[in-house]
């Protein structure tokens, strides 16, 4: 496989791979319960609750209360799923996911969308970029950031199979769907997108597609890149980490988060107790978001494709 | 009155289990713990269906019960030991390290009795109507029971969960309110008054019932009248007057005794108070 064979002309949003998802698993699982904090259509959860109304509940502008009943429901047998945006499935309820979902280890799947800076014009106070971070500093939590479309759908189906609390963080923007319905999607192991011997590119997320981009141009400028996608940002896939940076020596980071504690801090832990080498981020430089649009704001904020290559080179000439 | 008599003397070994379990770990939360024994005891000894010996996290076919104010974790230990849940030497262990007795309840230490991680204050409400919707739809027509702080109710997540449950029409679940006006600071009524507690727990949309939570022939019938009014659309509260401290004269009528522990001559004290009935651990 490599990047050049990718050429989607397709596009969709992943809060609707997710919708989709959840729709499929009421179908396949009436253990699964849907709650959402009245964002039921920005979730696109509506097929869900309208087909299985006996297993959603409208939990209103309340979302301390949504992940204590969805903590609730998993005594009973029941998997509960939470939709609403990524701040108020993290920031907001922070206390009740750290009590009564991680720390009591329930098997409560905590589903984010409208995460990082693509949500776009609604501006800072939405677009949090510090989830990630929060999130895999719980013990017992998986941390699962998807890229595409049906990445995501594919993860909404593999974590009902995944005994522990998940976090599942996907986004709003119309994104290009550059993987398959039948891609097989393993929590916890990354997807080598490409083969290349000079630099790895790791990204997760919307981020994914950009590094895709600016792999085919570094190999248009000669430059041989190793591309990773890390999906399941906790539990990392250490090996696959190491396989690839033990070859190029260097590795760059792209996530749309945080430069603190996101997936750059998760690789750079890998590397820095196994292999240390020179990394480059590609992540917001610890501010707060603003509005506008989704791709404006990725190039303001340094998350370009430009941003990616040029980092590549830096991590290149650090080796 | 021989059960109610049987009760009153579970709650008095339960309280004693209670001062020696904080006086031998020199910390814990003596006070409420004493001023919801009885409540305990009517619970677990009279009120409640659950299997102590086979216990599953699931619940199906059982009653279930939350204790959302963890920091009284004294008098559930106790009152799970004494039903068989776990040895009741293991009381012993209460905040010792590597203990399954916590200083608040877990889960993480798979002690038998316990569904949910409680302590930070607030979230055993959200957590019981979600318990009580998966029992609905498990068609399970088992009740789920839970206790609260007064003091916890400033916490805003508890008017979250009062507005959600009468919304869910849940009507398999029975909150209590330990209602003993007191709070680390002080009186809640200094700290941050409730108000009419009873005129927002039914403007919510609560069956609200009022006990004397120190007085088990009430407390019983109280809980029995709870009992009979579940099943009808709406969730119940009991409003359960107590004493912090009740059963100990130096510790009762303050908040004081929140979350100190008694000194040999105080264990001493106490315990001539308290009738040993069915042996201590």
């Amino acid at each position: 496989m490599s990047v050049n064979d990718f050429n989607p002309t397709e596009k969709k949003d992943t809060r609707s791979g997710f919708g989709a998802g959840l729709h499929e698993l009421g179908k396949r699982d009436d253990r699964v319960v849907g709650l959402c904090a009245d964002l039921t259509g920005s979730l696109k959860m509506n097929a869900f609750a309208n087909d299985f109304p006996d297993r959603f509940i409208q939990a209103g502008v309340a979302e301390a209360n949504m992940i204590g009943m969805a903590a609730g429901l998993t005594i009973g047998g029941k998997i509960p799923y939470t939709g609403t945006f990524a701040n108020f499935s993290t920031g907001r309820v922070y206390d009740q996911i750290r009590q009564s979902v991680a720390y009591s280890k329930k098997n409560v799947k905590i589903c984010a969308s409208h995460a990082g800076l693509t949500l776009g014009e609604d501006g800072a106070t939405h677009q949090i970029l510090e989830d990630i971070g929060l999130m895999r500093m719980l013990p017992n939590m998986c941390v699962i950031n998807p890229a595409d479309y049906w990445q995501t759908y594919n993860a909404t189906l593999a974590i009902n199979e995944w005994d522990g609390p998940v976090y599942l963080r996907f986004g709003r923007p119309s994104w290009p769907m550059f993987t398959t319905k039948d891609q097989p999607f393993e929590i916890g192991k990354a997807w080598k997108i490409n083969d290349g011997s000079d630099v790895t590119i790791i990204a997760t997320g919307h981020m994914v597609w950009y590094a895709i981009l600016s792999a085919k141009k570094l190999e248009s400028q000669g430059i041989k890149c190793d591309v990773l996608n890390i999906h399941t940002i906790k539990p990392i896939d250490q090996d696959a980490i190491l396989d690839s940076v033990s070859k190029t020596k260097c590795v760059v980071t792209a996530e749309e988060h945080n430069k603190h504690g996101g997936l750059g801090d998760a690789v750079a832990q890998v590397l820095a107790t196994n292999y240390p080498s020179p990394q480059e981020y590609v992540a917001v430089n610890d501010t707060f978001g603003e509005s506008g649009k989704p791709t404006e704001l990725l190039k303001k904020y340094g998350l370009d494709v430009s941003d990616i290559v040029a980092a590549s080179r830096r991590a290149i000439a650090r080796k | 009155m021989s059960d109610i008599k049987n009760l009153e003397e579970l709650a008095s070994q339960i309280r004693r289990d209670i001062v020696r379990m904080v006086h031998s770990a020199s910390s814990g939360h003596p006070g409420g713990s004493l001023g919801c024994a009885d409540y305990f005891a009517a619970l677990y000894g009279e009120i409640m269906s659950f299997n102590a010996s086979n216990f599953d996290m699931d619940a199906k076919g059982e009653d279930v019960f939350f204790l959302s104010n963890g920091h009284i974790s004294p008098v559930w230990y106790s009152t799970l030991a004494r039903h068989g849940y776990f040895p009741i030497s293991e009381l012993s262990t209460f905040r010792q390290i590597d203990t399954r007795l916590q200083g608040h309840p877990t889960t993480a230490e798979h002690l038998p009795g316990i569904r949910m991680a409680s302590g930070s204050l607030g979230q055993g409400l959200s957590v019981a109507i979600g318990a009580a919707l998966a029992k609905r739809m498990n068609a399970d027509s088992q009740i789920v029971y839970s206790l609260h702080g007064d003091g916890e109710l400033q916490e805003g997540q508890c008017w979250e969960a009062a507005m959600s449950a009468p919304h869910q029409k849940i009507d398999n679940l029975i909150a209590t309110v330990d209602f003993n006006n007191r709070q680390i600071d002080g009186d809640v009524t200094d700290v941050l008054s409730l108000g009419d507690l009873k005129a927002k727990w039914l403007a919510f949309g609560w069956q609200v019932l009022e006990t004397d939570g120190n007085k088990m022939s009430e407390l019983v019938s109280t809980l029995n009248k709870a009992r009979s009014l579940c099943g009808n659309g709406k969730p119940v509260v009991i409003l359960m007057k107590t004493e912090m401290g009740a059963g100990v004269d130096f510790m009762i009528g303050s908040h004081k005794w929140h979350g100190v522990a008694p000194n040999d001559e105080q264990l001493a004290q106490a315990l001539e108070q308290l009738e040993e009935t069915v042996g201590d651990f």
